[in-house]
């Protein structure tokens, strides 16, 4: 296999040996069923408590508050319908973003079609929440906020702790999506009045299929998947054990590490962004200079299309991803584009590059070095480039 | 997720670029996704024969191969023989493409047309088979089997 330069670090994570080495065990040696009986099972039961240790530890929450799951999409799942159900004899309210993951999303369609109103709030051209918005949107029957943490698109860090503040105010329930920010950016629960968080193991360096919901103790949610007494019977099924130990690991080494790999990820990715917008013109940056994600960049390129540029990225080696409507098979571009305004042609030029702890300034260089060929390649072929080239000409010879 | 054929197109696109003083330009976009492409073709009044065609494109790469693969098609071609390169035409040629990319090649066969037609209207000539071409095809898009 040719060398790759992986820069989609928002899509998934290599897992890390350690984690791998830690989770091992629990295939061949320790495979017992942590709800048996016997001492066999002593170890999955001890592994599974220490990784609920490790991850309220990181939140400032408690043991009991910490339910595994098979990852985001199913948190995500949970804390809504869950919420909607149980409190449904306060309202039938619920607000969020424009810019959520496509688990929120479609979670909100779903209820919508069972009887609940659900606000999509604004975002400015940063994909910043609009905090008059989610106050003005708030009424005596809204039940629950839920507000990403941040974008996983455009790395946008939302004013958590304002829109926790908010809710706390008005009594209502807040859940925040941190699957992208969780292991990356502090989050205490008890300072931000977070009551539900969502996150995944598999974009911590972490294993796939393995997640956890946490809910503040003494919320009414009742279980989403029904069957037996696991997770204080509020989720049903034997417990990934492996995942759920890897799990333990990798978000262990991303709190150890955080503020180190901040600094190291933040400096890398301004010196991208840095390079990019000084080297390639009529490019944007797309979400908030500085409030954002540590390891996120996203780019859009005026007259080009993101798919060609992804696979070109690709011959050389590149992982990155687009936006883009022709990726998306649906002939749209990214809702969370849209939302900071982007009109569809500019959307369509967009590309996110992601960075991990790994990356290296070679590949940075590397990847700068590529980009700059391929867009000025795919520009020359672009009519809309054309068009923009010999109005420029005639405005010039006019002028 | 693509042909050998359409990467081989892709990568190395064959007649980019613009004709100066062409007999025909034909430019057409899918609205709906964004998409654009233009077509420029050469046509010798005499032989009605496409002596040249040229494309630039503003899409996926499934595009960008049908483009390059169309200009490809048309070269050498009477106007009637180019009539008969159609989107089908255009994907056997290129070993098939996706489902949800049939739709780029549909760009490709309404810009030849739309060229065509350009060419047409200079001239005050009719040709046989050819509709007013749409600037925005995703109208007709829905109708196509994928
Ligand atoms: C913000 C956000 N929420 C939810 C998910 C879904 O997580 P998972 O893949 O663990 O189901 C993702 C991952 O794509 C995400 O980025
Ligand atoms: S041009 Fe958009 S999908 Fe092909």
């Amino acid at each position: 296999m040719k060398k790759v330069i992986y820069l989609d670090n928002a899509a998934t994570t290599k897992v890390r040996p350690e984690v791998v080495e830690a989770m091992l065990p629990y295939y061949t040696e320790h495979y017992g069923n942590p709800s048996s009986v016997y001492a066999f099972s002593t170890p999955c039961k001890k592994a599974m408590a220490h990784t609920r240790e490790i991850i309220a530890n990181a939140l400032g929450a408690k043991t009991e508050e910490i339910y595994f799951t098979n990852g985001g999409t199913e948190s995500d799942n949970w804390a809504l319908k869950a919420a909607a159900e149980a409190y449904a004899s306060k309202g039938k309210h619920i607000i969020t973003t424009k810019i959520e993951h496509h688990a929120i999303l479609h979670t909100g369609e779903y209820l919508e079609k069972n009887g609940y109103d659900v606000t999509y709030l604004p975002v400015d051209e940063m994909g910043v929440v609009d905090l008059k918005a989610l106050k003005e949107a708030i009424r005596p029957d809204t039940i629950l906020i839920s507000v990403m943490f941040a974008n996983n698109e455009i790395g946008t860090i939302q004013p958590i702790k304002e829109i926790g503040e908010i809710a706390k105010e008005h009594g209502i329930l807040f859940h925040t999506d941190a699957v992208q920010a969780f292991g990356h950016e502090p989050i205490n629960v008890e300072e931000l009045h977070i009551d539900m968080l969502s996150a995944s193991a598999h974009k911590l360096h972490g294993p796939k299929g393995v997640g956890f919901l946490y809910i503040r103790k003494g919320l009414k949610l009742r279980s989403f998947i029904h069957g037996g007494a696991q997770e204080r019977k509020r989720r049903a099924g034997t417990e990934n054990v492996p995942g759920i130990v890897g799990l333990g690991k990798c978000v262990e080494i991303a709190v150890a590490s955080m503020d180190e790999t901040k600094k190291k990820e933040t400096e890398l990715r301004d010196y991208l962004i840095g390079r990019v917008m000084s080297e390639i013109p009529f490019t944007r940056l797309n979400g908030h200079p500085t409030q954002r994600l540590s390891n996120n960049a996203n780019f859009a390129f005026q007259f080009i299309e993101g798919e060609s540029l992804l696979i070109m990225l690709d011959m050389a080696g590149i992982c990155g991803s687009s936006g883009s409507a022709c990726t998306s098979g649906s002939l749209d571009p990214s809702h969370v584009l849209l939302a900071i305004g982007l009109p569809h042609e500019i959307a369509h030029g967009s590309l996110r590059l992601t960075l991990s702890d790994e990356t290296t300034k070679e590949e940075i260089d590397y990847t700068v070095d590529n980009l700059k060929a391929i867009v000025e390649r795919l520009r020359s072929m672009s009519p809309l480039y054309e068009d923009f080239v010999k109005s420029r000409e005639k405005k010039e010879i006019q002028g | 997720m693509y042909s050998e054929k359409v990467m081989d197109h892709f990568q190395n696109p064959r007649n980019v670029g613009e004709i100066e003083g062409a007999s025909g330009v034909g430019t057409v976009g899918n609205a709906k996704c964004g998409d654009i492409m233009r077509i420029y073709l050469d046509i010798d009044d005499e032989t009605r024969i496409i002596k040249d065609c040229k494309f630039k494109t503003f899409g996926c790469g499934a595009t960008v191969a049908t483009s390059s693969m169309a200009t490809e098609l048309v070269i050498g071609k009477t106007i009637e023989e180019a009539m008969k390169v159609t989107n089908k035409a255009v994907m056997e040629a290129l070993d098939g493409l996706p489902a949800v990319k049939v739709h780029c090649s549909l760009l490709a066969e309404e810009a030849i047309h739309a060229a065509l037609w350009d060419y047409a209207e200079k001239n005050g000539i009719t040709i046989e088979g050819l509709e007013k071409p749409k600037s925005d095809i995703s109208e007709h898009e829905e109708d196509e089997e994928y």
